[in-house]
């Protein structure tokens, strides 16, 4: 919302500065979003008077004048006609910045002459186009300031243009009206009266209208009036300054009225040349299929329940939010007939959204305008249209009736302060709702018609503290919750995301954060990419649809930083994955990728392609670190994106899945466009059952003082025997005596035959009651070849 | 016997290698070495010649014992020198490869935030990202046709067709997270809700998915003096300055009453931000004091309860403390990028060891 200085003025009687009134308007919640100050840029000029002007020896255009400045006599070389002794001229000195040329001067040569400065004229200050000889002011003293001489003078020229953003909730500030009554109430001036005298009726108007029954819900009145003879033309100066100064177009003088009221009084109106219109004008809702092409030459269809005003040959005006462009004025008009009527918020909001018209009009019905205004806005647009276009009013046409909006809520001074922590006596509480149009009767304040925002006691309170300055407010310590030393408050799925971030970091991931949306097809691989997780309107087709997995978005970053050069990777994030478009269809998730290699190539020869077992290692150190039991099972059949042999399900039977680590399934690589190896791992840190009891005391340590034995076993087995099995097996041998199993070498076919693997075992040996003697030794070997023969088939190497 | 002495001290001192050494040994000491047989003499001497001659036997052998052991000593760490003067290595080879592993400026932010609010007795509150209409707008007091609605630039999810429920939507803020623990917890209540926000917009400055955190204090006698004071208290902890000056200014959301944004002093020298300080203000957060209609909403009786709410961006606040220009790369996950603005793995913020290095 731009309005100027002046126009502020019509309704404010204020003495103070644009910087104070900025200040106070963003103060009172009408933030300031910028200033144009066309005094600024005239700062630095002063007047100055011409004392001689003579010909220039050598040039016929150019006049050799002695200005008289508050630096003295000044020589100037001038090319203006009118440039002559005795003129009051603008003048430029060298070092100034003349903005219609974007020239910084400088003592200049001309033709051998020297000038020092320039003699301005009114393009050259950007204050017109003129530019057919210097500025000739009818008064003002040598060295006195530009801008001031303007500011008195010329006040229209130099008004400056205040831009304020307004809050959904305040309609009537999108009035320039409703500004200043803010401002009065914060003390910066008095709010002028706005009376009206209305045009006397001449003639009953043989233009009716009347509101279909079902429409009377979101037409609950129209105001309009007839006036015969106008002659309409371009606006006067005034008005064309104004509007132009908050970027509006004058148009012709009845439009520019409308446009007017509506940024003075946040009062849209429409003007229908009442010749055009065929017969009485009709309020009604669409049947639906009915176009309309409206004042922006664009054609519009109705649907069915829009509000639309016809006359006997059909739409003529999307109410409330445009004009038809059949009906309405031109510069030809002779008969108008202004319209003044009051739209349901709700139908005009629904009707602009689905229609996708930005109206000036629009934006105010649906954020809220005075009904109480309604037949006063017609009375103002009509006394105008006649005391400057002619002609004679109707009576007035009605249909329906004002709204009564009228409802009080009681201002509780006690409640005030305690919400808003600020002593704020009662009287001023009174005062700022009074100047702000409440009626305030014993306790109740009677909420103005034009504030359809203030619905409860809450919203006086917000009014109050406003007024008075939230500026002001001086912070108050707030007690803790509890005495004494703060207690944890993160719950055990927080904490356990934060160490599952720390770990993957520590073990040298680096950790992303990427989009919740990810694009179909990535998506599709990862078994999500369905209708129930899509967007409605995404921004892009590379974000329609919710992922349903962390990892198509690391594999994106993983190409993308594969394109930059960067080809070995390990990234990871800690994000929700959604299996579906609910709320609770939301899980967390921990998901690493390794790509390339483990490092560069380097002088110890260390670098090598990352590995299925370099991920297994990454699951299972962040599974530890979220308190995961030490023993899991490693079951295959995971999802189809991974290899479907080279992966491994860490479980805690076949339905509780905490990870997933493994080789990506070749084509899902192909098609994320990913180079080199590529390993990862997924863990669900909520589906790690938390412990039973938490307690800090550790169970005590077991130590035992005689020597621990370890003893190596080969055995033969068929290929397909996993290794888990035969560890289980041997360490089910004697599960007092064996404290660890360890595979330590994998050997596969060679001399062992085809379809055969030798596995090489440690089994640590830790005696609690005695040195273990040979025969011991002896005897648990047998124990754990014949328990691993069992489980595996497998034999002892020879 | 001083002959004795004198002669094996010397052949020890001459002896050149461990094989010598032996010799002299067995020469002295072995079967048949000149002390053992004298050793073996004493049997035949009588008790007095046997008091004086023992003794001072024992201290020779004593004596050439200790010697053949030092300079057994000596010849290993003369043999071990000459061994290690063979012994070099480049040792400004570069060491073995260890990757280095970062935090999200995202992350150790959120963690920051938590750990400020944490002191002042907040919870960690989370809610759905995937929204009902009813959580993202009724319950906070925007109606259906409301024009902050549609100015939120709102994410809509996919409807079925014949699935006639009004469509979920991307939350547009934390806010939702206010309602739905109200509703699970009741009042009195301390919250902070951290977490990803969605808005249908994309250039310069903007991200269809940012950051908030939401606050929310309800009590019996919270009032937006102690907003102030509490976002004072944040702003000071956070940006790790001692003093602050914290602007209010009057705005409106649906969800509060009074509403306002809230600005901190600060100025741009040389294009870094200094918080505390100069005659810029810059806007940080939403806030306000919650909407009678919204506690209600939430089950909580507004004749009884009050309190205050906040909405600040994660993101931005990251941006301004650690001089992180281009929000855009927040979610690129450039590695170059990542190295660059991440945090160490050990680096947790904290109160007592200070939230940045």
């Amino acid at each position: 919302m731009k309005f100027t200085l002046s126009w502020l003025k019509r309704h404010l009687d204020t003495s103070a500065t644009v910087d104070e009134i900025a200040e106070a308007l963003t103060d009172l919640g009408l933030e300031v979003e910028g200033i144009e100050n066309p005094l600024e840029k005239l700062r630095p000029f002063t007047i100055a008077k011409v004392k001689s002007a003579v010909q220039h020896p050598d040039a016929d255009r150019l006049r050799v004048c002695v200005v008289e400045t508050d630096e003295g006599e000044k020589q100037i070389v001038c090319g203006a006609p009118n440039a002559r002794a005795g003129i009051t001229v603008v003048l430029a000195k060298p070092g100034d910045y003349v903005p219609g040329i974007d020239v910084t001067l400088s003592v200049g040569k001309i033709r051998g002459l020297e000038s020092h400065g320039m003699m301005a004229s009114e393009r050259e200050l950007e204050l017109s186009d003129e530019h057919d000889g210097i500025i000739e002011l009818p008064s003002g003293e040598v060295g006195q300031s530009f801008g001031d001489w303007m500011a008195v003078n010329r006040p229209e020229k130099v008004d400056p243009v205040i831009e304020i953003a307004i809050t959904p909730n305040r309609g009537d500030a999108l009035g320039v009206r409703g500004i200043a009554r803010d401002l009065a109430a914060r003390g910066l001036g008095k709010l002028k009266p706005c009376n009206v005298a209305p045009v006397e009726a001449s003639f009953a108007s043989p233009l009716k209208v009347s509101i279909d029954d079902d429409t009377a819900d979101g037409c609950q009145v129209f105001y309009g009036r007839l006036i015969r003879g106008v002659k309409n033309g371009p606006s006067p100066d005034w008005l064309q300054a104004q509007l132009r100064a908050i970027g509006l177009r004058p148009i012709s003088f009845l439009v520019d009225v409308t446009n007017y009221f509506t940024y003075d009084q946040n009062r849209p109106l429409h003007v229908f040349d009442a010749d055009k219109v065929k017969g009485n004008l009709r309020v009604h809702r669409a049947k639906g299929g009915e176009r309309i092409v409206a004042l922006d030459d664009k054609e519009y269809t109705l649907d069915a329940g829009m509000i639309a005003i016809s006359d006997q040959t059909g739409v003529e005006s999307i109410a409330g939010i445009m004009g038809g462009a059949v009906t309405g004025c031109t510069e030809e008009t002779v008969n108008v007939f202004v319209e003044s009527a009051y739209w349901d918020p709700v139908q005009i909001a629904t009707t602009g959204r689905k229609l996708k018209i930005h109206s000036d009009a629009r934006y105010r019905f649906e954020r809220g305008v005075d009904p109480a205004f309604t037949p006063d806005g017609l009375e103002h647009a009509v006394r105008m249209i006649v005391d400057h276009a002619g002609g004679e009013a109707s009576e007035v046409v009605v249909a329906g009736a004002v709204p009564n909006v009228s409802r009080a809520y009681r201002l509780d001074p006690e409640r005030v302060q305690s919400l808003v922590g600020m002593e704020i006596s009662e009287s001023e509480q009174r005062q700022t709702l009074t100047a702000l149009g409440f009626r305030l009767e014993g306790t109740l304040a009677h909420v103005p018609s034009w504030r359809s925002d203030v619905q409860g006691e809450a919203d006086l309170v917000e009014e109050v503290a406003r007024i008075a300055s939230l500026t002001k407010l001086v912070g108050r310590p707030m007690a803790r919750a509890l005495p004494g030393v703060p207690k944890a408050i993160l719950t055990a799925s927080q904490v356990r995301a934060a160490a599952a971030r720390r770990t993957a970091a520590a073990l040298g991931y680096n950790e992303c954060v990427t989009y919740s949306f990810i694009d179909q097809a990535a998506a599709a691989l990862f078994g999500g990419g369905d209708d129930a997780s899509k967007l409605e309107n995404p921004i892009s087709s590379d974000m329609s649809h919710m992922r349903p997995d962390l990892l198509p978005g690391l594999l994106r970053a993983a190409a993308r930083n594969q394109a930059r050069g960067f080809m070995d990777l390990a990234l990871f994030e800690v994000g929700h994955a959604f299996h579906g478009g609910e709320p609770e269809e939301q899980h967390l998730q921990v998901s690493g990728i390794l790509v390339g290699r483990t490092g560069p190539k380097d002088v110890h020869g260390g670098s090598r392609s990352v590995d299925l077992f370099d991920a297994k290692a990454d699951a299972e150190a962040i599974l530890a670190a979220i308190g995961a039991p030490a023993k899991a099972q490693i079951l295959r059949n995971g999802a189809g994106w991974w290899h479907p042999g080279r992966h491994g399900q860490i479980c805690l039977g076949p339905k509780k899945v905490l990870g997933v680590f493994g080789e990506l399934h070749p084509r899902v690589l192909r098609e994320m466009d990913i180079k080199g190896a590529a390993v990862a791992f997924t863990i669900w840190p909520d589906e790690v059952p938390q412990p039973k009891t938490k307690t800090a005391t550790r169970p005590a340590l077991i130590a035992s003082e005689f020597q621990a034995v370890e003893r190596d076993f080969a055995f033969v087995t068929d290929a397909s025997v996993e290794a888990l099995t035969l560890v289980n097996a041997a360490a089910g041998a004697d599960k007092a005596l064996i404290a660890d199993v360890r595979v330590f070498d994998e050997f596969v076919g060679g001399s062992l035959g085809e379809g055969k693997k030798s596995l090489a075992i440690t089994v640590r040996l830790q005696p609690t009651e005695g040195t273990l003697k040979e025969a011991d030794i002896e005897a648990v070997s047998a124990k754990i070849i014949e328990k691993v023969s069992k489980a595996t088939g497998g034999v002892l190497r020879g | 016997m001083d002959d004795l002495k004198s002669k094996y001290l010397g052949l020890i001192a001459a002896a050149a290698d461990e094989a010598a050494i032996e010799d002299v040994r067995l020469g002295a000491l072995g079967k048949k070495g000149e002390i053992s047989l004298k050793m073996r003499e004493l049997g035949g001497m009588s008790p007095e010649e046997r008091q004086v001659a023992g003794p001072a036997l024992n201290a020779l052998k004593d004596e050439i014992n200790s010697a053949l052991a030092a300079k057994k000593a000596a010849l290993a760490d003369t043999a071990l020198d000459e061994r290690l003067r063979g012994e070099w290595l480049d040792v400004t080879l570069p060491a073995r490869g260890r990757r280095t592993g970062t935090i999200h400026p995202i992350s150790q932010v959120t963690e920051e935030v938590t750990a400020i609010f944490a002191d002042m007795g907040f919870a960690v509150a989370e809610g759905p990202q995937i929204d009902s209409d009813w959580y993202n707008f009724d319950a906070l007091n925007i109606p259906g046709h409301h024009p902050a609605r549609a100015e939120m630039d709102t994410f809509y999810m996919h409807r079925a067709e014949g699935d006639n429920r009004p469509p979920h939507v991307l939350r547009t803020h934390t806010s939702p997270v206010q309602i739905r623990t109200m509703e699970k917890h009741g009042a009195p209540i301390r919250i902070i809700a951290p977490g990803r926000v969605y808005r249908a917009d994309y250039d310069q400055t903007h991200t269809p998915m940012f950051h908030q955190v939401e606050g929310l204090a309800i009590d019996r006698d919270i009032s937006m003096a102690n907003l102030k004071w509490c976002l004072e208290e944040f702003v000071k902890a956070y940006f790790e300055v001692d003093h602050v000056d914290l602007r209010f200014r009057a705005s409106h959301f649906p969800f509060t009453e009074p509403s306002a944004e809230v600005d901190i002093r600060c100025s741009w020298e040389g294009g870094t931000l200094k918080v505390g300080e100069g005659d810029d203000w810059l806007e940080i957060l939403g806030s306000g004091m919650v909407h009678p209609k919204v506690l209600q909403n939430a089950g909580v009786d507004p004749n009884e309860w009050q309190g205050f709410a906040f909405g600040m961006g994660i993101d931005r606040i990251a941006m301004l403390k650690y001089g992180i220009p281009d929000l855009r790369a927040f979610f690129d996950s450039d590695l170059r990028w990542l190295r660059h603005y991440g945090f160490a793995a050990l680096d947790v913020p904290t109160l007592h060891g200070g939230l940045s290095k």
